[in-house]
């Protein structure tokens, strides 16, 4: 099946949150659950290299690039960042890779969890999703070489 | 002493609470339960009207007007040196000088006492639960100087290993600086005892007091301190305000931290002759708001009373480590004798950071991490703990929630 584009599956997720209104707690405990039900990244991948550093919880992200498309696998030591990594996943993982680096990626604002990037160090979401983009931009010259 | 009755009749939780704006709000649609005191304090009215005060009323530059509103900043700013002296009984308002807080008042005894008492092959002690602002500037000394920091180590439970400490003490030791109470796990050092046996051979000793100054009695006096900083905003008071009490002796024998305004007696291209203390330690415009208004918050503890508050929140931490004790898989972090109320844990397969978030949907503030202790931390073989702080104006009910809300993330988590 081909992947929905972006801004679609980010519209979907806002739906989702939608359900809890202004339920905070309810919202981390579906974080928690979609990040329970996100594969464990294999150890191998767990190592300095691929760890990006926020003040208090560790993620890891992997990247692999199949023709125009890049496959993210990602991981975290704290079960509400693992959740917002699922989320990251679903809307970023096997797009093309043009799309990822232009992403807007709002729902992060709409679903009311903008609190983890701006100017909080604490956590490494923020970092992930620049490096998601980064690994973007380095697929795009790696391609534009071919 | 009169505390016994003093905190049955005098001590009244709802009127304190009334005095705080900001603690009655609602947080993700939940009354706001505010435990992350050691990062900082709320600020009562009082506080709060004398900054408005200020700005309405008499704003201008000190020390060096001629007009009236000069002459009112001035008195007011200078009412704060003799209500920080008060606070920690220093035996004269020139040994109170006025900082950003407590990392500027190391910074400056490291800079100016360090730069001109420490030389190659000194040795600086300190303990391994100091916070960054303890270790960094005494590092950067040493670095610079060729001398020798030293760590005194700390037990499991967080006290200072005090034998330990002895065997480092020599004719070498020219600095002792350890924190009063500690951020991360509440111990109270046994600070008198310190004070004396670094003496002993002749090092002088600096109290980081940030975490004591709202808690404990300070009386630099009867400690025998040579340097005390405290901030401001983790006493009910402004950011951006602290002191550093200095021995005057001390004070006087150090060249001035910054140059500028201020801080000098005349200035000519040949050369120039400072002020005295603490003017030599203040150049240019402080921060005269901020500082006026410290005032009022020194003299709202004092109101209150420390032995009243201790007594209130040692009910507090008392109650804490009971209820939290019975979250499964919950550890105390920091189980020292003597403790200030700062109750740290972790939560058994619950990253800290988890733990924080889960807390803050149901309006309680605590704070996650390393609580920038990581030396200390790498010592207890942890990345980090969830820490609540109590003030004078939390209740037991709140503690209450606290534990309730750790039991649920205990039972969902696990
Ligand atoms: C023990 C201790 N020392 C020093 C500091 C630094 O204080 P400030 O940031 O106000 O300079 C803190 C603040 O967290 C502290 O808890």
């Amino acid at each position: 099946m081909e992947k929905a584009p972006i801004n679609t599956i980010q519209d979907e997720i806002i739906e989702e949150f939608e359900l809890f209104e202004d339920d905070r707690n309810g919202k981390l405990e579906y974080l928690i659950d979609l990040g329970e039900k996100l594969p464990a990244l294999e150890e191998e991948h767990k190592v300095d290299n691929n760890l990006i550093k926020g003040c208090q919880s560790k993620v890891w992200l992997v990247s692999e690039r199949t023709a125009d498309r890049l496959k993210y696998k990602a991981d975290s030591n704290t079960a509400i960042t693992k959740g917002l990594i699922a989320l990251l996943i679903r809307v970023l993982s096997e797009q093309k890779i043009g799309d990822i680096a232009r992403a807007d990626l709002y729902f992060i604002r709409d679903i009311g969890m903008n609190t983890f990037i701006g100017s909080q160090r604490s956590n490494g979401f923020a970092n992930m999703i620049n490096q998601m983009k980064l690994e973007a931009a380095l697929a795009y010259q790696e391609m534009e070489k071919e | 002493m009169k505390t016994e009755a003093a905190t049955t009749t005098t001590f009244d939780i709802e009127q304190i609470r009334a005095q705080f704006p900001v603690l009655h709000q609602q947080v993700n649609k939940h009354q706001l339960v505010y435990m992350d005191n050691a990062a900082t304090t709320q600020k009562p009215q009082v506080v709060l009207d004398a900054l408005n005060d200020y700005y309405t009323g008499f704003n201008s530059n000190i020390h060096r007007g001629v007009h009236t509103l000069a002459e009112r900043a001035t008195t007011a700013f200078e009412a704060t040196r003799k209500a920080a002296q008060r606070f920690v009984n220093a035996a004269e308002p020139q040994e109170i000088i006025f900082t950003k807080g407590c990392t500027d008042g190391i910074n400056l005894v490291a800079s100016s006492f360090g730069r001109s008492h420490i030389k190659a092959g000194d040795e600086i002690i300190i303990t391994a639960m100091e916070h960054h602002s303890n270790i960094v500037p005494w590092q950067m000394l040493c670095q610079e100087r060729g001398a020798t920091l030293r760590v005194v180590p700390v037990t499991e439970a967080g006290e200072m290993q005090m034998d330990a400490f002895e065997q480092l003490l020599s004719e070498k030791t020219k600095l002792v600086s350890v924190v009063h109470a500690s951020n991360a796990l509440g111990t109270v050092n046994p600070v008198k005892e310190i004070i004396q046996k670094a003496h002993a051979v002749g090092a002088v000793v600096l109290l980081d007091g940030a975490q004591a100054a709202s808690h404990l009695e300070v009386d630099v006096q009867a400690l025998d301190a040579d340097f005390y900083v405290m901030s401001g905003h983790k006493v009910y008071g402004p950011t951006g305000t602290g002191i550093l009490y200095g021995k005057r002796r001390l004070l006087e024998a150090m060249p001035p931290y910054q140059g500028g305004g201020e801080m000098i007696k005349e200035v000519t291209f040949e050369g120039t002759t400072y002020n005295d203390i603490p003017f030599k330690f203040e150049a240019g415009t402080p921060n005269i708001s901020d500082i006026v208004a410290f005032r009022y918050a020194l003299e709202w503890v004092e109101s209150v009373g420390k032995a009243n508050i201790a007594a209130h929140e040692q009910q507090l931490l008392q109650k804490a480590h009971e209820l939290l004790q019975e979250v499964p898989g919950l550890r105390l972090v920091g189980t020292a004798r003597e403790k200030v109320s700062v109750a740290s844990f972790i939560l058994d397969g619950v990253h800290p950071f988890d733990v924080g978030m889960m807390l803050d949907a149901r309006g309680i503030a605590i704070r996650t991490g390393h609580h920038c202790t990581q030396p200390l931390m790498k010592r207890l073989n942890i990345e980090g703990t969830a820490r609540a702080s109590f003030a004078v104006y939390n209740t037991l009910e709140e503690v209450g929630l606290l534990a309730e809300g750790l039991q649920y993330i205990a039972k969902r988590m696990r």
